[in-house]
């Protein structure tokens, strides 16, 4: 695929710009490429518990970590993802059985979503034997390859070659499976990310990149690290087509997911989806969130709120009762309560355990 | 029931801090997420949040109190249908396990941590014992003598009369990736000018038109970039090679080597891991200064979770290759341009794997023992020649692999020389000779007659000057001149 794509590039080498203005005028006029997001998605009244219920397990079982955090169940970084919910449960949504999952540190969504189970989650958290890396890996470093989830990766914008790679792989094995990288803000100032923009389109690869715009990487805001601040932008040099999604509307954030899954499918190469979405909580547990205001988090939370607007819906249009509802928030209540409950009652890694899983003997690698 | 709400720690570090303010008053509800309170810590202030629902029944520490330790029970929360009376039965409870619980559970680890903390830098005899047969390198004493390999002086069995064919290590590169090729679909080859150019160095010469685009994949000048592309694709199921025009360039993607690739296996508790080799040449060539020559053994032996090979004859640089393809684990597999051309012998067997992890005595010899590896392996071999005219018998020591390290084979000859002098091109700080001569020390104390001495490259940047150049490298008199002080021959 790489040789076919050089051939065409270098049979016309031309030392002249591909277009020149007829004009003189000493001025540079801006033309950027721009793409609407699709409408959002018809949600049926099962697709409104579905994404209720998924949102709402990922809310409840965040402030469970940000309790048990308190309490030194939970120790070093953890990273909440409280507020952004509706833009991993609408992508889960539009993808399909195969397809990749792979994001940063702020992961626990990431997993709850993708059907990683709550309690191997939470006792990985509190570094115990029965979390998804037997206690070693922590809240950044979790893998599933039952559930197609990557990782889990510590280091800002690592993921996104990797998700790239991942791609790779589904055009070399020729499956259909696409790539869902995630990224932040943040992460899009990486250079690596730019590298991987290029192969992508370079080769074709199917890989839908999300950029969970949350406004601040870390204490910094958008405004302040980001010379161009729509990131849907950012892949226009390499061809790259992407758009900005409201992050906040589950079934915005799906109707721009079944468009850009099917745009991967189709052989069309990469995609770059912009969430416009919030975290309500700081960088990490010890940031004190001194970079804004009180306010601008609660007009965000009364007003923007992704299960709020869900729950209305589900009241209101879909005429479910207070108690039908309530009956949703008690099973996902009692699932994270099980959880925290397991997470800490679960025995330590044995000691032994430092020393395993250095190498490998044998092969185990996730397509197999 | 109901429920007691505790001081929360806000930072890895808090262990106690002020209750500034108290938000929600005795009598007001809690929703999930509400802020009930401001702390303070040495720090910074921060808020804490309702995680539970309910009435919050009664303040416990009242606002403005200092040195409130974390985990104390600042509040209590009443469910819904509670109320005082349900806290005056004495009812209240903390729904889950307290800290001290978890305490307990780690009570063995966290003072075995403590220990060791306090004692500082000064670790008693006892300890030491118990710190090296974790190491699996007890300090042996002098009843175990067993100076010879028994497996051979190539570590493995060559059948008598098996032919012999010259092959430079440039053709025995190539026909190791082609065998491997054939053998497993999943193997494919990218990186710079690997494809259309046949190779910056010709080593993937004639691949692309066996294999196709679809296997050897040309790449844009990203090192970072397919660094990573390669570890995701290694994820997804294939066994990418990942050729680096130099290692110089792999600088710029050793975050993807050392984070993502290496340990990964770790992280995920052994359930995936990185089978992914990353090769190409290392080491100074001639006449590119600085940032062109420059060895990474020594960086990448670092590592838990890499294998790190750096082979010098073309049988190895074959063998080696095709067990890197293999391994299930990140294989780091250092070339050397200068080498590329040289010729040797390799024996043509179908098949030909040379065990990661396993040294070659090169030399027999009883007088001293010379390890090296790679390039290094020239001034060695070189040395020994004119040594032995002068009556001094070398034993070389090939390692072929630097991480993980044959001790055993180098121990054994020190056992049965006495002497050591290792022989690499990188810098001599925290070398791989470095490291050999500590593991020595340990393991082969009372055999030496004389300080082990590294032969290393100089401790300056590579220089560009033909005259200079040769200065900074290490030279065949080096290594006799180290040889002749250990066998204080001088």
């Amino acid at each position: 695929m790489a040789a076919k794509s050089n051939k065409s590039r270098s049979d016309s080498p031309s030392a002249k710009p591909e277009t020149v203005r007829e004009s003189s005028a000493r001025e540079i006029v801006r033309t950027l490429e721009h793409f609407d997001a699709p409408a959002p998605a018809k949600f049926g009244k099962d697709d409104e518990i579905r994404a209720y219920r998924d949102m709402l397990l990922i809310r409840r079982f965040e402030e469970k970590a940000g309790q048990l955090y308190g309490m030194g169940f939970i120790g070093g970084f953890c990273h909440l993802y409280i507020g952004q919910e509706a833009v991993v449960v609408g992508m889960q949504m539009a993808m399909k059985e195969g397809d990749q999952v792979i994001t940063g540190y702020r992961d626990h969504g990431h997993m709850l979503a993708t059907g990683m189970e709550a309690r191997g989650v939470m006792a990985e958290l509190t570094g115990r034997r029965s979390g998804y890396s037997k206690g070693k890996g922590g809240s950044m470093h979790m893998f599933s390859k039952e559930k197609k989830f990557f990782g889990g990766h510590g280091i800002v914008g690592a993921q996104v070659p990797i998700g790239t790679g991942l791609a790779f792989s589904n055009v070399y094995n020729k499956t259909d499976a696409i790539s869902i990288t995630y990224f932040g803000d943040g992460a899009a100032n990486q250079g690596q990310v730019y590298e991987s923009f290029n192969m992508a389109s370079l080769w074709k690869l199917p890989v839908v990149y999300v950029v969970e715009n949350n406004r601040y990487a870390m204490g910094t805001s958008v405004n302040r690290a980001s010379a161009e601040t729509d990131f849907s932008h950012r892949g226009l040099s390499f061809k790259i087509p992407g758009f900005q999604v409201d992050g906040m509307d589950v079934r915005a954030v799906k109707a721009a997911g079944d468009l850009a899954a099917e745009h991967c499918r189709s052989g069309e190469g990469p995609i770059i989806l912009e969430m416009m979405t919030y975290r309500y909580r700081g960088h990490s547990m010890s940031d004190p969130a001194k970079y804004r205001t009180r306010d601008e988090v609660q007009k965000m939370r009364s007003e923007s709120d992704p299960i709020e607007q869900v729950k209305k819906r589900l009241t209101g249009d879909h005429g479910m009762s207070e108690d039908e509802v309530k009956a949703i928030d008690k099973d996902v209540r009692d699932i994270v309560a099980d959880a925290a409950d397991f997470a800490q009652n679960d025995p330590e890694p044995d000691p032994s355990e430092l020393w395993t899983d250095i190498y490998a003997e044998d092969i185990p690698q996730a397509a197999e | 029931m109901p429920t007691e709400i505790l001081m929360p720690a806000l930072s890895p570090t808090m262990e106690e801090g002020t209750l500034a303010k108290w938000v929600k008053k005795v009598g007001d509800a809690v929703a999930p997420g509400d802020v009930i309170a401001e702390i303070e810590t040495d720090k910074a202030t921060m808020e804490v949040e309702a995680v539970d629902e309910g009435t919050l029944g009664k303040i416990l520490v009242e606002e403005g109190s200092e040195g409130v330790k974390v985990n104390t029970p600042i509040a209590i929360l009443l469910a819904e249908g509670e109320d005082e009376s349900a806290i005056e039965n004495g009812a209240a409870s903390q729904s889950r396990g307290a800290p001290a619980s978890a305490a307990e559970d780690t009570s063995a680890t966290r003072e075995t941590d403590e220990k060791q903390s306090s004692k500082g830098s000064e670790p008693s005899g006892g300890d030491a014992v118990k710190d090296m047969s974790a190491r699996r390198v007890p300090a042996e004493g002098k009843t175990h003598p067993d100076p010879e390999d028994p497996e051979g002086d190539l570590a493995q069995e060559i059948p008598e009369g098996t032919e012999m064919v010259s092959t430079t290590v440039r053709e025995a590169l190539r026909d190791a990736m082609a065998e491997e090729m054939r053998r497993d679909e999943r193997v494919f080859v990218m990186g710079e000018e690997v494809a259309e150019y046949q190779g910056a160095y010709k080593i993937t010469q004639g691949l692309l038109d066996e294999f196709g685009a679809r296997r050897v994949v040309d790449t844009p000048i990203t090192e970072h970039g397919f660094a990573g592309l390669g570890v995701g694709a290694a994820f997804g199921g294939l066994k990418p090679i990942v050729e680096f025009m130099t290692f110089n360039f792999a600088m710029q993607a050793i975050d993807q080597i050392i984070n993502s690739a290496a340990k990964t296996l770790y992280m995920a508790g052994g359930q995936m891991g990185c089978p992914i080799v990353f090769r190409g040449p290392n080491g100074a060539a001639a006449r590119v200064a600085a940032q062109h020559s420059q060895d990474y053994a020594a960086w990448y032996s670092h590592v838990p979770g890499l294998k790190v090979v750096q082979p010098y004859t073309a049988a190895d640089y074959k063998g080696l290759l095709k067990s890197a393809i293999r391994d299930p684990n990140p294989v780091i597999f250092l070339e050397n341009e200068i080498l590329y051309g040289q010729s040797f012998e390799i024996p043509k067997i179908d098949d030909w794997t040379v065990p990661i992890g396993k040294a070659r005595i090169h030399r027999k010899g009883n007088d001293v023992t010379i390890v090296s590896f790679g390039i290094g392996m020239t001034y060695a071999v070189k040395a020994a020649e004119e040594l032995a005219k002068e009556g001094i018998e070398a034993e070389i020591v090939d390692l072929r692999t630097i991480r993980p390290m044959d001790m055993d084979t180098v121990i054994r000859s020190v056992k049965k020389t006495n002497r050591c002098v290792t022989v690499e091109e990188g810098y001599p700080q925290s070398s791989v000779g470095a490291h050999i001569a500590s593991e020595i020390m340990v393991r082969a104390f009372d055999y030496l007659d004389a300080p082990v001495l590294k032969v290393a490259g100089k401790d300056v940047p590579m220089p560009y000057a033909a005259n200079l150049e040769k200065l900074a490298l290490p030279s065949v008199k080096d290594v006799i001149d180290a040889v002749k002080a250990v066998t204080y021959k001088d």
